[in-house]
């Protein structure tokens, strides 16, 4: 266990970043716990969601964005909605995320390029053609055998498109891609 | 006029951002200015001193002191300049603290700023006249309204005084909130054991006089001649009569009616005692669930009484009082859990408030002491407390902590082990505040002599899973999500104002804050004080606080009204309203726009006419806006007055 | 008539096309008219919004527009995470330098006329459960227990969304006793169920749904009602996963609460895609029959069975 220089080590400029990209002051947080207490996900999370707030108000920027909890994240807003100080703690949460990803950081590969597969379906097709989704992500994370159980389930009953629902206007959702990534090279 | 200017540096206060040696340079410049002067501090004795000598030598008649705001030192001064030999209202301030050197920190606008704010105090000085108060007398009986255990102290020390007490209090027995307790913290004293004497000594004392069942309805007059009408709501039952034998309660059919006393827990009987040691100890009939009210037949309690006190036609009645002073000690009210949804909101029977767990602990609760589920009676074997319930949370309008709930909890803690001694607690908390003497050592106490087990963290959720309660909370010192299975929950709900408290604030004539807590003269030296003269607070109302600071405030609002009885005549403000006659049309407009009802209408020679009764009006000025003919003007701040104030600032 | 801009959302023609059907059958007949938004693209759902906002607001944003363009009330839909970025966006749209930002990035700008409500919140409050329960005097659900389970974002966080009680909904409870059923008192009514994690991390979907799978068979419930694609899916797809995780066994339909609404109405099956559903609805309505017979004679008396006769 290392010892922390608290005051050497905080990122002062993280903080202002994410602060200004939440539009929430972290120093509401009085560590009550209450979103740890509340959070369905804490589970499966690597720090819980009380102690990346606290890692926040200490500066500690690289401790939370190669964390796993800020993927797991569902923003179902169970925190968010019982803070005792009205902190919305699952738009920070959704922040850090944008951040680490910004910043090359993924500790969970398989739910990263899950949604990357969703936007390029989206992107491609106006609509997310959900066998296109599927076939993506297999390829993209060699997970062959993935849900393959629920296949009997599902294809008899059509519940699987096979076809994708191409839409008019896809062009324009397609423009919606790429003007955001010239704004964001910007 | 030969008028004195002095400028006070107060320290780095002022100094550090006004130039007061320039201030004081400039002054000297102003009309009728013959002496200025820089003070180090005009409130210290030297300043005083100074102040009075150059009075002394330089023959002045008026004195203007630029310093900090008139609310800290204006009765300082005028004390001051009153030594001296100078009427005190040949004084004025100069606020160039708070409205100056506060503000900002540039130096060359900030000294332009203070010499303008002493240019018009100089030149309103120009303007003033000497005022003499006048005395009138004092009603020397006091009114307590609310008998917990702080009206109960305060009413005591002033009968104790020697001085006649009126207590009224709206439930049909005194003793608050601590007679529903089982025991104290820290010592473990049995509350009815050290209330009760008390109530006793209220109700056999010969000076007080205690009106149970009653509020007050209307209070008019001012500090020392208040006029208070009362009004006492029936009880059905004619405590003349009643000797408190309880066998109505016995042999009442209807016992499904809400048992406030037992805080909704159980039910008791439409005709009720609400506890043994109750003063009065007099019967009271609920309407809302008598028979003979809601069916029109009964008569069962009437037959039985041995002394017939039933009386179903009973009225409201009303009374009226006249006291010299009133102390306002009405308490404070529970929080209201079903607010919290993620807790079941209020539906869930097994989850309880504080206040409902203390009835379950008392002997004289609706379980005799024995500590039972509401739902099915069973002894919890596992209890869960949730402290910071509608304390310390921004999100239910709640912000401020409540003060006590720590320590009771604490104190239920062990309560609970000696109740059920292989019961395990816990307690969920944010932080531990126990401040008080032996506070500490009793929380620590509970940890390590009672096995209770603090979990530093929230509960989120509490829901029911088959006849127990899932509670989901955090350790953040473990730093985890914790979920454990409780037979009890108890929610360490907060305190909050008295329901109706805002409403007699405005009887009263005083302040309340957002929170409808009643507002002292200063938080720290004025705690049992409120602006409005003749008023007094004592207890919770004034702010959520425990047995022992109710108990000194209680003595605290004691003494003030018997050093305002001390005097045998009280000087009102001479900073009132007066009417010439001459120019006063008899419109009546200030008699409508007066808040305080302190301008009547008088014939003069036959024509109606203004007048200001000198005793109550508070100087606040209205009338005198309102006036068309400006007949009317508030001295000391006449007309004339603040036009030369207004004339000085926007010189050319 | 009233007249609504639908937006069925994309798992509705995949998925959870069973929604989409029931809800356009079941409005039919309530007199709720559907117009669909012309062309409309994906919202973005969760992935967009865990990439950029801006992204979002705009994906987003393009539907608003083409909705404001409708001679319609309100623009409505039936997936829970649509209505989230839809609403969310209008929300976040009210900073002017923000919705600056986001126009630049679409053909149409959004004005932000029309608001934006879930199906769900049209029933309740345009039809309502009074009106229903006067349509079905003979309270063709009778005898059924249901657990209503609205998951995590339909009324979170409050500011936002703006409809019934964010710990203890009950527009669904209303409804579902309207037809007749019983309503257990279902404590995880807005617990989360595992969300989009059901393809990359099936393990957190799982155990999230078991529990509340394990609570309402604890309860005793015949079937779990939802108003979720995703909550749906993950419930009754993945109930066997979830099972196999729990260590016990579960046999609990999971119907969409317009598909139950559908049922009592009468209307013909096919229009309510019971057939899609994995676990076999024809268990819930064996149990609802059972359980009537199994009270007094006088009580169930006079209560017809649902007129459809739905696959096993």
């Amino acid at each position: 266990m290392e010892v922390v220089d608290i005051h050497a080590s905080s990122d002062h400029e993280f903080i202002a970043r994410v602060e200004e990209e939440s539009r929430q002051n972290v120093r509401l947080c009085y560590q009550c716990g209450n979103c740890t207490a509340g959070c369905p996900y804490t589970f499966v999370y690597d720090i819980p969601v009380s102690q990346i707030m606290r890692l926040l108000q200490a500066g500690q920027k690289q401790k939370i964005l190669s964390s796993k909890s800020i993927w797991l994240c569902a923003t179902c807003e169970s925190c968010t909605t019982r803070c005792p100080n009205e902190i919305d703690v699952a738009l920070i949460m959704d922040v850090l995320r944008h951040m680490a990803r910004r910043e090359g950081y993924v500790s969970e590969q398989k739910v990263k390029k899950f949604w990357d597969s969703f936007l390029d379906s989206v992107e491609k097709h106006g609509r997310v053609f959900e066998m296109g989704l599927l076939t993506r992500y297999i390829t993209r994370t060699g997970r062959i055998w993935t849900d393959v159980d629920l296949a009997p389930k599902m294809l008899p009953k059509g519940k699987l498109s096979l076809r994708p629902h191409r839409i008019e206007g896809r062009d324009k959702v397609a423009q919606i891609f790429k003007r955001f990534r010239e704004e964001a090279d910007k | 006029m030969k008028i004195g200017v002095f400028v006070c540096h107060c320290g780095s206060n002022i100094a550090g951002t006004v130039d007061t040696a320039r201030v004081a340079k400039a002054a000297m410049e102003f009309p009728e200015v013959t002496f200025a002067s820089d003070t180090m501090y005009a409130c210290s004795e030297p300043g005083q001193d100074a102040i009075v000598e150059a009075i002394r030598e330089k023959g002045l008649d008026g004195v203007v002191v630029a310093s900090c705001t008139p609310r800290m030192h204006e009765p300082t001064f005028r004390r001051t300049v009153e030594r001296a030999g100078l009427n005190r209202y040949m004084f004025e301030m100069a606020n160039i603290r708070e409205h100056v050197s506060w503000i900002g920190k540039d130096m060359e606008a900030n000294t332009n700023k203070a010499i303008d704010l002493t240019r018009i105090a100089a030149e309103k000085l120009r303007r003033n006249q000497p005022l003499h108060p006048k005395q009138f007398e004092i009603n020397k009986r006091v009114l307590v309204v609310g008998g917990g255990v702080a009206g109960i102290q305060a009413a005591l020390d002033c009968a104790d005084g020697d001085r006649e007490v009126v207590l009224v209090e709206k439930s049909s027995t005194i003793g608050g909130k601590m007679a529903k307790l089982d025991k104290t913290f820290p010592t473990v004293d049995c509350s009815s054991c050290i209330l009760g004497p008390k109530m006793v000594d209220v109700a056999q004392h010969p000076k007080i006089t205690l009106y149970a069942m009653s509020e007050v309805e209307e209070i008019g007059g001012y500090v020392g001649n208040f006029e208070v009408k009362i009004r006492k709501k029936p009880a059905y039952v004619n405590w003349d009569l009643c000797t408190g034998c309880g066998l109505c309660m016995e042999k009442c059919p209807a016992k499904k009616s809400t048992d406030y006393f037992n805080e909704r827990l159980g039910k008791t009987t439409a005709i009720n005692i609400p506890f043994p040691q109750a003063i009065p100890k007099k019967a009271v009939i609920d309407p809302d669930f008598c028979r003979k009210f809601t069916k029109g037949k009964c008569d069962v309690c009437a037959k039985l009484c041995p002394t017939k006190a039933v009386d179903f036609e009973q009225q409201e009645e009303f009374v009226t009082e006249q006291v010299g002073a009133i102390v306002a000690a009405t308490g404070y009210d529970v929080f209201d859990i079903s607010k919290y949804g993620e807790y079941g909101g209020g539906r869930l029977p097994d989850v309880i408030t504080s206040l409902q767990y203390e009835r379950l602990l008392s002997a004289s609760g609706p379980t005799g002491g024995h500590v039972k589920r509401p739902s099915d009676g069973r002894e919890p074997k596992t209890v869960v407390f949730v402290q910071c319930v509608g304390s310390r949370d921004k999100s239910v309008g709640r912000p401020y902590c409540s003060g006590f709930c720590c320590m009771y909890t604490a104190k239920q803690a062990i309560l609970t082990k000696d109740h059920i001694p292989d019961s395990d607690s816990y307690v969920f908390y944010m932080d531990i505040r126990a401040p008080g003497k032996m506070y500490d050592e009793f929380t620590r106490r509970a940890m390590e002599e009672y096995g209770t087990q603090y979990v530093r963290g929230r509960v989120s959720m509490i829901y029911p899973k088959g006849d127990k309660y899932v509670v989901r909370g955090a350790d953040t010192l473990l730093g985890t999500q914790v979920e454990m299975e409780a037979d009890l929950v108890v929610l360490a709900a907060g305190a909050e104002a008295a329901v109706g408290a805002p409403q007699l604030a405005e009887k009263l004539r005083i302040s309340y804050d957002t929170y409808g807590f009643y507002m002292e003269s200063h938080p720290k030296l004025r705690p049992v004080e409120t602006n409005t003269a003749g008023v007094y607070l004592a207890g919770a109302c004034q702010g959520p606080k425990d047995i022992p600071a109710s108990v000194a405030q209680g003595s605290a609002a004691a003494s003030k009204v018997l050093a305002m009885f001390a005097k045998d005549k009280l000087e009102n403000d001479p900073v009132i309203s007066m009417v010439d006659i001459n120019r006063c049309i008899g419109c009546g407009k200030c008699i409508q726009v007066c808040p305080f009802g302190a301008v009547k209408e008088v014939d003069f020679r036959g024509q109606p006419k203004a007048e200001v009764i000198e005793t109550v009006c508070q100087g606040c000025g209205i009338c005198t806006a309102t006036c068309p003919q400006g007949a009317i003007q508030l001295s000391h701040f006449t007309d004339n007055q603040i036009l030369a104030e207004v004339n000085a600032l926007c010189q050319p | 008539m009233r007249n609504f801009a639908y937006y069925p959302g994309c798992s509705g023609l995949g998925t959870s096309m069973e929604y989409d059907k029931s809800t356009r059958a079941v409005c039919k007949a309530l007199g709720i008219n559907l117009m669909d938004i012309d062309d409309w693209s994906c919202c973005g759902s969760t992935p967009a919004h865990t990439v950029d906002h801006l992204l979002s607001s705009a994906l987003s944003g393009r539907n608003l527009a083409l909705a404001e363009e409708m001679e319609a009330e309100a623009m409505i839909t039936p997936c829970p995470s649509c209505l989230s970025n839809l609403k969310g966006t209008v929300h976040r749209l009210s900073d002017r330098g923000f919705r600056h930002k986001v126009n630049n990035l679409l053909e149409m700008p959004v004005q932000r006329t029309m608001p934006v409500k879930s199906v769900l919140q049209i029933l309740d409050e345009e039809v309502g459960s009074r009106e229903l329960a006067d349509r079905l005097p003979e309270k063709p659900l009778h005898g059924l227990k249901v657990a209503t389970y609205y998951g995590c974002i339909m009324n979170r966080p409050p500011e936002v969304m703006q409809f019934d009680d964010h710990e203890h909904p009950m527009a669904m409870d209303r409804l579902m006793q309207a037809l007749g059923a019983q309503v257990l008192p279902f404590p995880l009514k807005v617990e989360c169920c595992g969300a989009s994690f059901g393809i990359p991390r099936k393990d957190v979907v799982a155990n999230l749904s078991g529990r509340l799978l394990d609570t309402a068979q604890a309860l005793g419930a015949h079937a779990m009602v939802t108003a979720c694609p995703l909550c749906q899916m993950n419930l009754d797809l993945r109930q066997g996963q979830a099972a196999s995780v729990m260590g016990k066994e579960f046999n609990i339909p999971v119907f969409y609460y317009t598909q139950l609404i559908g049922v009592a109405l009468g209307l013909p099956q096919k229009e309510l895609g019971l057939s899609k559903l994995c676990v076999r609805p024809s268990i819930a309505f064996d149990a609802m029959r059972s359980n009537r017979e199994q009270e007094p004679a006088s009580k169930s008396a006079g209560k017809k069975k649902p007129k459809t006769k739905e696959n096993s």
